[in-house]
């Protein structure tokens, strides 16, 4: 089974072990900007971040405030206006809401959930991995095998049956989304710690007679983290649209604070009747957040990846 | 390879268990299914003998243990909505999702691997680049939200194909399939396609890393300095060799297709296990949601077992016995 781990985890993402070498930080923004594809990625993302962070300050609406909701202005096609002169660019929802706010606050919890989970994942599985490979014998053994078993099923059908268990709510999705992301980075960590615990460096850290957590902690895990950041984005991306997904479905997060996957789910019902603005925008803004963070990741896995390097 | 499999069977039985204990334990805490199958207008009286006449008014751990028994015999017990066995009622669904996964998974291989091929042997033209740009915009885009596009484009605005439910079917090895019916397969386009679409993008960019990979090796070199012809090159060796990884991402996404199909099925209304099972959790129709879950963990481990023999075929080099099964 370990050679078939291997190729199997060359699947979602496949980072070779080894880290930058030579002069790192300044090649590695230049072999970045090389694809203009990628910059174009990464100045999207940049949008997409700061529009989540000030929607507060940029939202036209604060689509919380129930208050301001007028019933009279639902399901208004793009451009129309209420009775005030307030102008709906993208139309408003069943409910009134202008669309373009929802979507700006909708960004906000689906980013937060996404980065949220993809963090604390990264955390345990990076460090349990690490670990694992450090120490060897029955816990990387056991571990690996529950990682092996874990990833031969779908994410979406482990999230579906945490989620049908525990509820609804913005920590029950970032507790199913760290459960079916963790594996990935465990993964990723052992095997890319596996190739440095056998380097000089840490053989010598080792002959210094450093403690095993020090040289878990300062030694290994830095040097196992470029193939884990490559990982991490194409895991937050997943996250990001699994989550979405989970809310369509009506399985994750609460109806009061709507992330863009509730949001499309809230024009559903409205499709067959032409009113198709209340689906499509939110997830245009799904789709340019989860390609952004795509392109980005692409180009860092070439860019990382020594076994295609120039 | 029989110790293998063995011991493959004796980790499918562990993994179905601890499955079926959480699962029960978990919906058990959820909510009482009794609250959303009686009457609401209905007195504490009523409410008592639909729990008994469930099975419900016994403790978990006795509803578990009645439960495993069962299980043993092949009864994973009754429905609480449809009050019929409830393996018969995912068995009913299951041809309705086991074809728009076939025909998805046709589309994304018939279609992934000569795109992957022509993109990994031509980087650099300009229709390569633009399989790569769409490959990453398929595998970016939500899926749900492109069935709500295609609802839109073809049954709202073009009004060529359906987009709820399943046509005419027609019985076939004592199944009923819609896609050998024409009719019934304009209903299966839309969901098949939704579905095909993620795959087919992973399967382009898999087959095309693999292709670029493979290029630059010597076995390759060597075949070209024979003077073998550009085709045998490529359909012979180069063939053989990234027909390993991908034989094993395509069973594997096999597996990931079955289970994405619950999206599918919830936006198309397509009548397969997917959405059986959603409607399931909402109904708390305990029964229902395990036996479901047992069925497809059972597939899957059934297919990722495949999988693994198959690569031991394909590949020599891997050999079964020595992997730590």
């Amino acid at each position: 089974m370990a050679a078939l781990g291997q190729t199997r985890a060359a699947a979602p993402a496949t980072v070779p072990e080894l880290a930058i070498e030579g002069g790192p930080l300044k090649r590695f923004v230049a072999e970045f900007f090389d694809s203009r594809l990628a910059v174009a990625g990464l100045a999207l993302l940049v949008v997409v971040i700061a529009t989540a962070l000030f929607a507060p300050l940029l939202a036209p609406q604060n689509p919380y405030d129930l208050g301001k909701l007028d019933l009279l202005d639902s399901r208004l096609p793009p451009g129309g206006t209420s009775a005030t002169g307030f102008t709906y660019y993208l139309g408003t929802d069943g409910q009134g809401r202008d669309m373009l706010s929802a979507i700006m606050y909708g960004l906000r919890v689906s980013l937060y959930v996404g980065v949220a989970s993809g963090v604390i994942a990264l955390a345990i599985g990076a460090l349990l991995g690490v670990v694992a490979a450090y120490a060897g014998g029955r816990f990387e053994q056991f571990l690996m095998r529950v990682a092996d078993i874990q990833l031969g099923f779908p994410a979406i059908l482990v999230a579906l049956i945490l989620l049908a268990v525990l509820g609804k709510g913005v920590d029950k999705i970032i507790i199913a989304l760290v459960t079916v992301q963790w594996a990935y980075y465990a993964r990723t960590a052992r095997s890319a710690a596996l190739v440095e615990r056998n380097k000089e460096y840490i053989e010598a850290a080792r002959g210094l007679g450093l403690s095993a957590a020090r040289i878990v902690f300062k030694h290994l895990l830095p040097n196992a983290m470029p193939p884990l950041i490559v990982v991490g984005t194409v895991q937050i991306a997943h996250a990001i649209a699994l989550e979405a997904t989970l809310s369509f479905l009506g399985l994750g997060l609460p109806t009061t604070e709507p992330s863009l996957g509730l949001l499309i789910a809230n024009g559903y019902e409205f499709l067959m009747s032409g009113k198709y603005w209340i689906s499509v925008y939110p997830g245009i803004a799904l789709l340019v957040t989860i390609l952004s963070i795509n392109l980005v990741g692409d180009q860092l896995r070439d860019v990382l990846n020594p076994r295609l390097s120039r | 390879m029989t110790v293998y499999v063995l011991r493959r069977l004796a980790q499918t039985l562990l993994v179905l268990f601890v499955t079926s204990a959480l699962v029960f334990g978990g919906l058990f805490l959820v909510g009482d299914p009794v609250e959303i199958l009686v009457n609401p207008n209905a007195d504490q009286a009523e409410k008592l003998r639909a729990a008994a006449a469930l099975g419900l008014d016994r403790s978990v751990l006795e509803q578990y243990w009645i439960f495993l028994r069962g299980a043993f015999t092949g009864d994973l017990g009754r429905s609480f909505v449809f009050g019929r066995p409830a393996l018969d009622v995912i068995l009913e669904r299951m041809p309705a999702t086991l074809e728009i996964a076939f025909l998805a998974m046709l589309i994304s291989v018939c279609l992934g691997i000569p795109l992957g091929l022509y993109a990994g042997l031509r980087p650099a033209d300009p229709l390569s680049k633009t399989i790569m740009a769409g490959s990453i915009l398929g595998f970016s885009l939500p899926t749900f939200w492109v069935g709500l596009l295609l609802i839109i484009l073809f049954a709202v605005e073009l009004g060529w194909l359906p987009s709820t439910g399943r046509g005419p079917t027609v019985e076939f090895l004592g199944l009923q399939l819609s896609i050998l019916h024409w009719e019934g397969l304009r209903y299966a386009l839309l969901p098949a396609t939704n579905l095909a679409l993620f795959k087919l993008s992973l399967i382009v960019r898999l087959t095309r890393a693999q292709v670029r990979e493979q290029s630059l090796l010597d076995y390759i070199k060597f075949a070209r300095a024979k003077g073998l012809p550009r085709s045998r090159v490529i359909g012979v060796h180069l063939m053989k060799n990234i027909m390993i990884p991908l034989v094993t991402v395509i069973g594997l996404e096999l597996g990931s297709v079955i289970a994405f199909a619950i999206v599918t099925e919830t936006i198309f209304a397509w009548p397969g296990m997917g959405k059986l099972v959603i409607d399931s959790i909402f109904q708390l129709d305990r029964p229902v949601v395990v036996t479901y879950l047992l069925v497809t963990v059972f597939m899957f481990i059934f297919i990722n077992l495949v999988v693994d023999i198959l690569y031991s075929v394909l590949d020599p080099r891997v050999r079964l016995s020595e992997a730590k099964g």
